[in-house]
């Protein structure tokens, strides 16, 4: 097969420009699956008889992209020139847009996404592409300066050069614990053993959570340039892209975009004209949330049963079969390639200094403007609930707001303007996690949040450990009785004291932060917990407390 | 199922050693030894339930978690290998503390009533809860009602006393090679089944070698008619593991 040359990215790029060139317009409508669930295949299709019909075809072309993140509003379509993002587009619409913004050159104001500053808050670097460009065609990444990053650090740099580049550039691990990219890549690198493998981690298992799906789906090709470059540094042969089998859609997006990097020689042997040579797989995940653990995960690539080990020795020296494995979180690999072409300094400008960079998260609950978003890292809570989020809807009150996903903490209103950044985080006592922010209002309970995110983990706790197979029950347990009226003081010191021992003493990071939601609302609404408890008084009228009155709650 | 190869421990002057301090003092180890071994080398014993010598092991019960200086985190001393300038303490009272809460929480898990048990005075969880007198279980007891399989010859596996230390699986797949024990399933689901879980008389695989109910450390498996004190053998894995590693 023939290898491809810088010379023939440059050519792809003049092809596709010279290409677009001739459309006035670009319309993209997000067909990843939110968007498709609410029927964005039917507009994309809509949409390509229109302009037969109004006879433009030769003027504007129709792109099938990812998503902008409005999921709330779906199916959303973005029309380029100037950005225009049409909300809720029916099939119905589509002849009126179509006459009224290509024909008539007339943007339609009244069905534009109302987003207030949902976009202009935003600092979108993972998602650059994302609803920009088709994700099925490796010539739009191609387009949009991709494999560019994977040929300069093949014919200009040398692997330790590559190392050097990430560790300046500050990048920090976006699956959860925030390890310094750079540190890890040396410790892989400096392993002895070979093979080395690398895992790019899209389990994502944290419930309500789909930023790193949405990536997939938007821009496969990011995740994999940054898994090349990473072999390439670290001295890698093969990886595999662990991802959940509920995720269909990205599944078949990744798919189809190795097989058009392998058709290419982007994968495979002598990429580049180079020496290099690195191969992907895709292994399916059959949906543990502990599968995205990282010892676990190693344990699921070779087909065992999902379960954690203690660490050390740790994956960098003893991963996969052994050998030493570098694991990384897809958004992680997305940055990479940015870092590479644009240098470390320019990335360390965003966000903050020993934090740098943006972090994508899901924002759902009871908020305006529900959807996936991009922020720089240190932004405050505040601007991403009420600037970007949109605030409560409905007039209801802010109660709290929860990051981290299931094991992640529940905070308050005073502590709203906490920045988010692993440091910050942590001392209030929530933590990055994968990227879910969920918010609640005064119809919600406390109490109530922390006992089904407790039930959650109790459900997903492998079983090797003591405190976490056999204390998270008890908890559960324990909060059954004070959300049916049954619950006593000591109760309260019962929880304490189970927390803290469960968060100490577990094995891996999920038993290790369960306790989260709990210490969290024990700490900042213990009147709640009191309240429940000696009144049988369940404020947001979500728990049955009273066992004489009241009906059970719908 | 984890698998560390692991050194004997041993041989003090060797430039494949590394140093460390136990409860202060030094010791030295060869590469690769676990801090468990390393103290017990010493004559420092630390408290262990599912770890069996012998067997790779398994760092799930959590018992002989010991404190690391430098750091907040605690260590199952089992799976945990020792380190050049280490300081391990072993015992505290917060490691008392989490230790004895290790215990209610097995304790609170299942049906454990000694007096009604084959193991009574034979039980290693039992032997450990009154080292760390444990007189009480701090949260509602969970009496579980999971099933009891009688329909092998003479082995009889009663999984309201399993504490899930996996000891039975790794000695089976381990030693005998047979693997006819497994777990099944997740979090309080998680138990040890027989073949595709079939009953233990219908599991082809085992060759009704005893091994699993010799290293449970609990009454869980037994075997039949037999007074435990003569089923139980501790020593058992490491007295194969090490004659077969002669032997070759
Ligand atoms: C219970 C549990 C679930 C996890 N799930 C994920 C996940 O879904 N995706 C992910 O990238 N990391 C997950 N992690 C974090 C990984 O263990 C690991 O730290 C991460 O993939 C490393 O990549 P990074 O350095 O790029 O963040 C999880 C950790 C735990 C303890
Ligand atoms: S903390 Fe929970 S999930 Fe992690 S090893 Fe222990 S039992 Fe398994
Ligand atoms: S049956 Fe016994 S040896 Fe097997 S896991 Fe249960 S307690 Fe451990
Ligand atoms: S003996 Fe070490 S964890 Fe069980």
């Amino acid at each position: 097969m023939k290898q491809l040359k810088l010379d023939d990215l440059n050519k792809i790029v003049d092809q596709e420009l010279e290409f677009g060139q001739a459309y006035n317009y670009r319309i993209n409508v997000c067909c990843s699956t939110s968007c498709v669930s609410l029927g964005s295949l039917k507009v994309l299709k809509a949409f390509e008889d229109a302009i037969k019909e109004f006879g433009v075809e030769n003027e504007c072309k129709v792109a099938r992209t990812g998503c902008i993140g409005a999921c709330s509003v779906g199916p959303t379509v973005l029309i380029e020139p100037g950005d225009y993002a049409y909300s809720n587009v029916t099939p119905e619409k589509v002849r009126q847009i179509v006459r009224d913004h290509i024909v008539l050159d007339l943007p339609i104001r009244d069905m534009l996404y109302e987003s207030g500053t949902f976009f202009q808050k935003q600092h979108r670097l993972v998602l650059r592409n994302a609803g920009k460009i088709d994700p099925g065609r490796i010539q739009d990444y191609i387009c949009v300066g991709g494999y560019g990053a994977l040929c300069k650090v093949l014919t200009n740099m040398a692997p330790q050069g590559v190392i050097n580049e990430v560790l300046a550039s500050g990048l920090r691990g976006r699956g959860g614990a925030g390890f310094p990219t750079g540190q890890k890549w040396r410790l892989v690198a400096r392993a002895v053993n070979t093979p080395k493998y690398i895992v790019a981690n899209l389990d994502e298992g944290d419930p309500g959570v789909y930023a790193n799906r949405s990536l997939a789906e938007a821009d496969p090709h990011a995740i994999i340039e940054g898994m090349l470059i990473a072999a390439y540094a670290v001295g890698a042969e093969k990886g595999y892209i662990y991802i959940r089998s509920e995720y269909p859609l990205a599944v078949q997006t990744l798919q189809k975009a190795l097989a058009q990097a392998k058709a290419m020689s982007l994968l495979g042997s002598n990429v580049f004209e180079t020496p290099f040579k690195f191969d992907i797989e895709l292994r399916l995940g059959a949906g543990a949330f502990v599968a995205g653990e990282e010892t676990a995960i190693l344990a699921s690539v070779e087909g065992k049963r999902a379960m954690p080990r203690p660490r050390p020795p740790y994956p960098a020296n003893m991963g996969l079969w052994g050998k030493p494995t570098l694991i990384q979180n897809v958004e992680t690999l997305a940055n990479i390639p940015l870092i590479v072409q644009n240098g470390s300094a320019w990335f360390a400008k965003t966000g903050m200094t020993k934090c740098s960079g943006t972090k994508c998260f899901s924002l759902t609950g009871k908020i305006a403007n529900p959807g996936i978003i991009e922020v720089p890292m240190g932004m405050s809570l505040r601007e991403v609930v009420f600037d970007i989020g949109g605030g409560v809807p409905g007039g209801k009150q802010f109660k709290a707001v929860l990051i981290g996903g299931p094991s992640g903490g529940c905070l308050p209103e005073q502590l709203l303007e906490t920045a988010i950044d692993y440091d910050s985080l942590l001392k209030v006592g929530a933590i990055m996690g994968s990227g879910g922010i969920v918010v609640l209002d005064e119809d919600d309970c406390m109490v109530d949040t922390a006992r089904y995110f407790t039930e959650f983990c109790v459900d997903e706790s492998c079983g090797r450990c003591t405190p976490c197979r056999a204390g998270l029950p008890r908890m559960l347990e324990v909060f059954n009785r004070i959300t049916h009226g049954q619950g006593e003081l000591t109760d309260i010191g019962t929880l304490e004291k189970a927390s803290v021992f469960i968060r100490d003493v577990s094995l891996c990071g999920l038993g290790q932060t369960a306790p989260n939601p709990v210490i969290t609302t024990l700490r900042y609404f213990k009147n709640e917990y009191i309240s429940h408890i000696t009144e049988h008084k369940c404020e947001a009228g979500k728990c049955y407390t009273s066992r004489y009155n009241k009906e059970e709650p719908a | 199922m984890l698998h560390v190869t692991l050194q004997q421990g041993g041989a003090s002057i060797n430039p494949n050693n590394v140093r460390l301090r136990i409860n202060g003092s030094e010791v030295a180890v060869p590469e690769g030894t676990t801090i468990l071994k390393a103290a017990a080398l010493n004559g420092v014993e630390i408290p262990t339930l599912c770890e069996i010598e012998g067997l790779t092991p398994y760092g799930g019960c959590r018992l002989c978690i010991v404190e690391v200086s430098g750091t907040s985190k605690l260590f199952p001393a089992c799976t945990t290998p020792a380190a050049q300038g280490m300081e391990v303490t072993t015992q505290s009272p917060k490691l008392y503390e989490y230790r004895k809460m290790v215990l209610q929480t097995l304790l609170a898990e299942r049906t454990h009533i000694c007096a009604v048990c084959v193991a009574n005075e034979h039980c290693e969880l039992q032997a450990n809860a009154n080292n760390h007198g444990v007189d009480h279980v701090m949260y509602e007891r969970n009496w579980s009602c999971e099933s009891i399989d009688s329909s092998h010859e003479f082995l009889v596996i009663d999984r309201n006393r399993c504490i899930l230390c996996t000891r039975c699986i790794r000695v089976c797949d381990q030693i005998e090679g047979a693997h006819t024990l497994d777990l099944k399933f997740r979090s309080k689901s998680t138990n040890v089944i027989m073949d595709q879980d079939q009953n233990w008389g219908q599991a082809m695989s085992c060759t009704s070698c005893r091994k699993c109910a010799k290293v449970c450390p609990v009454g869980a498996i037994y075997i039949e008619n037999e007074n435990i004190e003569f089923t139980k053998d501790r020593d058992i894995a490491a007295f194969l593991s090490k004659r077969r590693r002669r032997s070759r």
